[in-house]
């Protein structure tokens, strides 16, 4: 695989539960944990959305969290990618008949990568983040 | 109100939340702040709110059993064991003995998993993060030990109504003694790092008080309760599954260490002494370990038609890493269940935070707020606002704070 440019700067990721069972959030720490270390790419979690290249969307977005999603992705900077971790804010996966679902999460934020499973494994993620990464790369490029 | 009133009221609220980065739930908190010291505190909860009961309604039982498991990521055998507990007693269904040892292993397993996550998160609220990554990495062989039993890192799937889906075979079982051996080695180096460090003592060390009496008042379960000095467990008081054929105490903070307080430092011990106490019951467990079958039922349509059959009402109790976690079920002879209510094990604690939070400082609030283990932890965005101005605090900056703490102390 060639390593895209991109990696010439480190990537920071930013997580947001809207309403996930937690699996995929404890499977987003592993990943950056020693077993996989992904910080030795500059790949790391950050406190607030402004300093963030990568949104992380898990859970299947709930009535009360879609305006906050909304802000928070409104709060990054461009060029940004948004990725969807866990089959529930794909589909619903087993919450897809609950009533207080603002739909999966492409119906409230333009996604551009999805990561299926539940939870995906961390492989699976880091995965996810190369893919994001490539996008990013396109993304400069037009800019 | 004039001016003055407002003076002699809180000087200014710090609200917290609800979108966070690093971990979990989200939950909104609001402070009272004077100076630096909390001195009132609420809390939203219910952002995660996702109808689970509601859907369960609406799905057979073998259905809502793959539902529970994702109540919870991180407890997710709990629930589908106090849900597969609960309609077993409805229907009548006796659970083959090997399965109820298969279940406890997977119980306990999972306690290790949950309480080596939470020490972790814990050292990181401390800004101690190089304990933050120990504590993961050697998580990660309990994470690898669920992964060749169940066939998943989360979310197992491995409960079914009337048994488990999968056995232990003989090679699994040397694979489990290997991992129960490099747990063994390793508490005691954990117990050092944490219980002998000077940091963590002067960080935890009454700090998060929380009495005797509030825990009662507030039905406060798990280490939470235990570490406040009640002596409660379900595996102890009710036994379920093979607990009743094991040797289980409830684990309460030893007088040695200065006996039961119910500060943050004691939730720590009674955590890190149960981590012992499970690597000690798998290793009971395995040793007799029953022979037999591991399914009450194996055929799904005969399970099935037994539930739909069946009338009345159960509670389903286990005591989850976090506490006591309980399931109410009542079925009318339909498919699906005529009512169902959980009682998550973070929603008794949920109110200790309260008491433990008041009088604290500020910068204490991010470990106060993990040490009862929440499954909502939440130390995002901060909006100060004092005199009309607004200022944002970023979880970062809270956990500067803490960090800074520990370093004056260190002085």
């Amino acid at each position: 695989m060639k390593i895209p440019s991109s990696f010439n700067r480190s990537l920071w990721v930013f997580h947001l539960n809207t309403g996930s069972c937690n699996g995929c959030e404890i499977e987003i720490v592993a990943t950056i944990t020693p077993r996989y270390d992904p910080e030795r790419f500059g790949i790391r979690l950050v406190g607030s959305p402004r300093h963030a290249d990568v949104l992380l969307v898990t859970g299947p977005v709930t009535r009360k969290m879609a305006p906050r999603a909304r802000r928070v992705y409104e709060q990054m900077a461009d060029p940004k990618v948004v990725m969807c971790i866990g089959t529930c804010g794909q589909s619903g996966g087993v919450f897809f008949d609950s009533y207080n679902l603002e739909g999966p999460v492409d119906q409230v934020l333009p996604v551009d990568v999805y990561v299926p499973g539940c939870p995906p494994r961390p492989e699976a993620i880091i995965f996810g983040v190369v893919k994001a990464l490539e996008k990013l790369e396109r993304l400069e490029a037009q800019q | 109100m004039s001016a003055e009133k407002t003076k002699k009221t809180i000087p200014y609220t710090v609200p917290i939340g609800p979108v966070h980065p690093a971990l979990k739930e989200p939950v909104m908190f609001t402070f009272g702040m004077e100076g630096e010291i909390v001195k009132t505190v609420d809390f939203a909860p219910g952002q995660t709110h996702r109808g689970i009961e509601w859907m369960g309604m609406r799905r057979n039982p073998v259905q809502i059993v793959h539902m529970t498991d994702r109540v919870c990521g991180i407890c997710g055998i709990v629930h589908s064991l106090s849900f597969a507990r609960a309609v077993e007693q409805i229907v009548g269904i006796e659970v083959p003995e090997r399965a109820d040892y298969i279940r406890t292993i997977l119980h306990e397993l999972e306690r290790i998993q949950s309480h080596l996550l939470w020490a972790g998160v814990a050292a990181h609220e401390l800004g101690f993060d190089s304990l933050f990554y120990l504590a993961w990495r050697v998580r990660e062989q309990s994470m690898d030990l669920i992964e060749n039993l169940t066939g998943n890192r989360v979310n197992y799937g491995i409960i079914q109504i009337g048994g488990v889906r999968r056995d232990i075979s003989s090679e699994q079982r040397s694979l489990i003694e290997k991992g129960l051996a490099y747990y063994q080695g390793l508490l005691d180096k954990m117990a050092t790092l944490f219980l002998e460090d000077s940091t963590v003592r002067m960080r935890c060390r009454d700090h998060g008080f929380l009495s005797e009496n509030d825990a009662r008042i507030l039905c406060a379960v798990g280490p939470t309760a235990r570490a406040s000095g009640l002596n409660m467990d379900v595996r102890q008081d009710y036994p379920y599954c093979a607990y009743g054929d094991l040797d289980v105490k409830a684990i309460l903070p030893p007088a040695e260490t200065g006996g039961p307080r119910g500060d943050v430092y004691d939730r720590i011990i009674v955590r890190l002494l149960e981590i012992g106490q499970s690597v000690e019951i798998i290793r009971q467990c395995l040793e007799s370990l029953p022979p037999g079958e591991i399914l009450w039922e194996p055929k799904m349509a005969k399970l099935l038609a037994a539930c739909k059959k069946a009338e009345g009402e159960a509670i389903g109790r286990v005591e989850a890493p976090r506490g006591e976690c309980m399931h109410y079920v009542r079925m009318a002879g339909k498919e699906a269940p005529e009512s169902w209510k959980i009682k998550a094990s973070s929603y008794s604690n949920l109110m200790s935070w309260i008491p433990m939070l008041q009088g604290e400082q500020l910068a204490d609030i991010p470990i106060i707020v993990a040490s009862i283990d929440p499954c909502l932890s939440c130390t995002d965005r901060v909006a100060v606002t004092r005199n009309g101005r607004s200022a944002i605090l970023t979880k970062e900056d809270l956990t500067r704070l803490s960090r800074e703490k520990t370093r004056r102390m260190m002085q």
